[in-house]
């Protein structure tokens, strides 16, 4: 049930300075607690704290957003690329 | 000399300096210039404004720049239209059109925010100022840039209309095409703009050059006598505009330059490409993106718009409503503006006068409000829209019996309209 996780650049502090990772979780928001045990600190930059991802964050499930998925309930099988990337590309952020 | 006090996280409300930044390092959210308007209230009066330089920088105070008005000396002040007669033709008796197709020095209300952008590239020491554009920014980057002195790189996509590309490259800037849709110009000059380091007035000075667009609202409110209208329609292609209009309104109310705001703040996107439209009428803010935009409205079609969730924000707020309109709608209201009022607005601005249209039928907008349209740009830029859609010329032999011949036959031209009249 490995997934692939692509992290923006402003992210890979957090990351240890990772661009991929591999995680096993069977939805987005399963794989957000994973996220969170390995790299803590993330969870804060990706959701506000009642839970939601963050308005300028962008989750993509294969490409898709997963705004028009299930949100963090949508299904992730082993293989599936997740990519993170923040809505204002530029700075330091890297685009998808 | 200016009143910024710096820049701040419109989501998370985290305090960044007043330098090249526009996104948050900590939550993504855009950033936007914070002002000390204690201050901004001491000085700044209807007396004061009214004293003011007769063009945009009366409102210098609320502009995010600290030193001299170094370029863009005369932009904005535009005329304010009575519109009695598309009025008319609406059934709305207190119509005005806001009038950026004179803008000066071209021609559309994007002057506004360049001028800001470039006055501020220059004091942050930019040797080089870029845009991504649907055509308008093109041609106002281009412009400043070289009264500014500063070298220019415009990036459009491929398929603008002439008089746009034409309208540009007057000022020898470095146009670079780019085979793809707007968004994914823009994604391209993020990626430039990192790697470059230069000015991209839409991109890293955004916080700045958006702030110009609040100028568009102040002038409506000055000019209709230091009141605040009852309906404003807005075009929108990434949706900044309709917010800043907005934000000028509620800052003139916080500084006590207008008893109150009762503006109800109206979206106008084309059919093809009308993402904001779609989220207002569907009651969502989660903005789906039109992956391939197809309308005439070339200057409209950006199918992620960077505000487009402040400006349904704005919308609702405000209750206002969202109408878009077909290519067709769009030729119309172009002639419709003309024929009416005199005045050439390119496709935007047949965008805007549609969804009025409909917004008055559907009666959002009532008979007596007192109702602004925002005409932003100019007719002679996009003159392929109208391939075709407007009568020929009639042509005659140098004789007054070919005349007489082609009056008699011609439609329009019998005498029996206001436009020909026999001794």
């Amino acid at each position: 049930m490995s997934v692939l996780v692509r992290v923006p650049t402003p992210l890979r502090a957090v990351t240890k300075g990772q661009g991929e990772l591999k995680a096993e979780a069977a939805t987005v928001k399963e794989l957000i607690d994973r996220l969170e045990q390995d790299y803590a600190g993330i969870r804060a930059r990706l959701c506000e704290a009642d839970g939601n991802i963050r308005r300028f964050i962008n989750i993509y499930v294969n490409e898709e957003d997963i705004r028009f998925l299930q949100g963090q309930a949508t299904p992730l099988k082993a293989g599936d690329q997740v990519s993170i990337v923040p809505a204002i590309a530029g700075g330091t952020a890297s685009a998808p | 000399m200016g009143y910024v006090i710096g820049l701040k996280c419109r989501e998370c409300a985290r305090p960044y300096p007043a330098k090249p930044l526009h996104v948050c390092e900590f939550c993504f959210g855009p950033l936007e210039v914070d002002y000390d308007y204690a201050g901004i209230g001491r000085v700044l009066t209807h007396r004061a404004i009214q004293a003011g330089p007769p063009n945009m920088w009366r409102y210098r105070a609320l502009l995010p720049i600290d030193g001299e008005v170094t370029v863009g000396r005369h932009c904005g002040l535009t005329p304010l239209v009575r519109a009695r007669n598309l009025g008319k033709a609406l059934g709305l008796s207190n119509l005005y059109v806001k009038n950026d197709t004179v803008n000066h020095p071209t021609l559309s209300f994007k002057d506004r925010v360049v001028a800001v952008a470039v006055i501020r590239a220059l004091e942050f020491g930019f040797p080089v100022v870029a845009c991504a554009s649907t055509g308008n920014l093109a041609n106002s980057v281009a412009a400043h840039a070289a009264e500014g002195g500063l070298t220019s790189f415009v990036f459009i996509p491929a398929d603008l209309e002439q008089g746009k590309v034409l309208g540009t490259s007057i000022y020898a800037p470095n146009v670079v095409a780019v085979d793809g849709t707007y968004d994914e110009v823009n994604r391209l000059c993020s990626e430039v703009a990192d790697k470059y380091g230069w000015a991209f007035v839409n991109i890293n000075i955004r916080p700045y050059y958006a702030e110009g667009s609040k100028t568009f609202g102040y002038e409506i409110a000055e000019q209709l006598g230091w009141r605040a209208p009852d309906h404003i329609i807005v075009p929108a292609a990434g949706g900044s505009l309709i917010t800043k209009i907005w934000k000028g309104l509620q800052e003139f109310y916080k500084l006590g330059l207008l008893p109150a705001v009762p503006t109800r703040m109206h979206v106008a996107q084309a059919a093809g490409c009308g993402p904001i439209v779609t989220s207002v009428k569907a009651g969502s803010e989660i903005i789906r993106p039109v992956k391939q935009p197809r309308t005439i409205a070339k200057s409209l079609a950006i199918g992620n718009p960077a505000d487009g969730y402040y400006a349904y924000k704005v919308v609702r707020e405000s209750g206002g409503a969202g109408e878009h309109a077909t290519d067709d709608e769009i030729v119309e209201g172009m002639k419709m503006l003309a024929a009416t009022e005199g005045i050439f607005a390119e496709t935007a601005g047949g965008v805007t006068v549609a969804a009025t249209r409909k917004l008055a039928q559907q009666g959002v907008i009532g008979r007596d409000d007192v109702t602004v349209i925002s005409v932003t740009g100019n007719g002679l830029k996009t003159q392929e829209a109208l391939a075709g859609a407007l009568r020929a010329p009639t042509g005659i032999q140098p004789t007054l019996a070919s005349f007489d011949e082609a009056l008699a036959q011609h439609p329009s031209l019998n005498g029996e309209g206001p436009t020909a009249r026999r001794a």
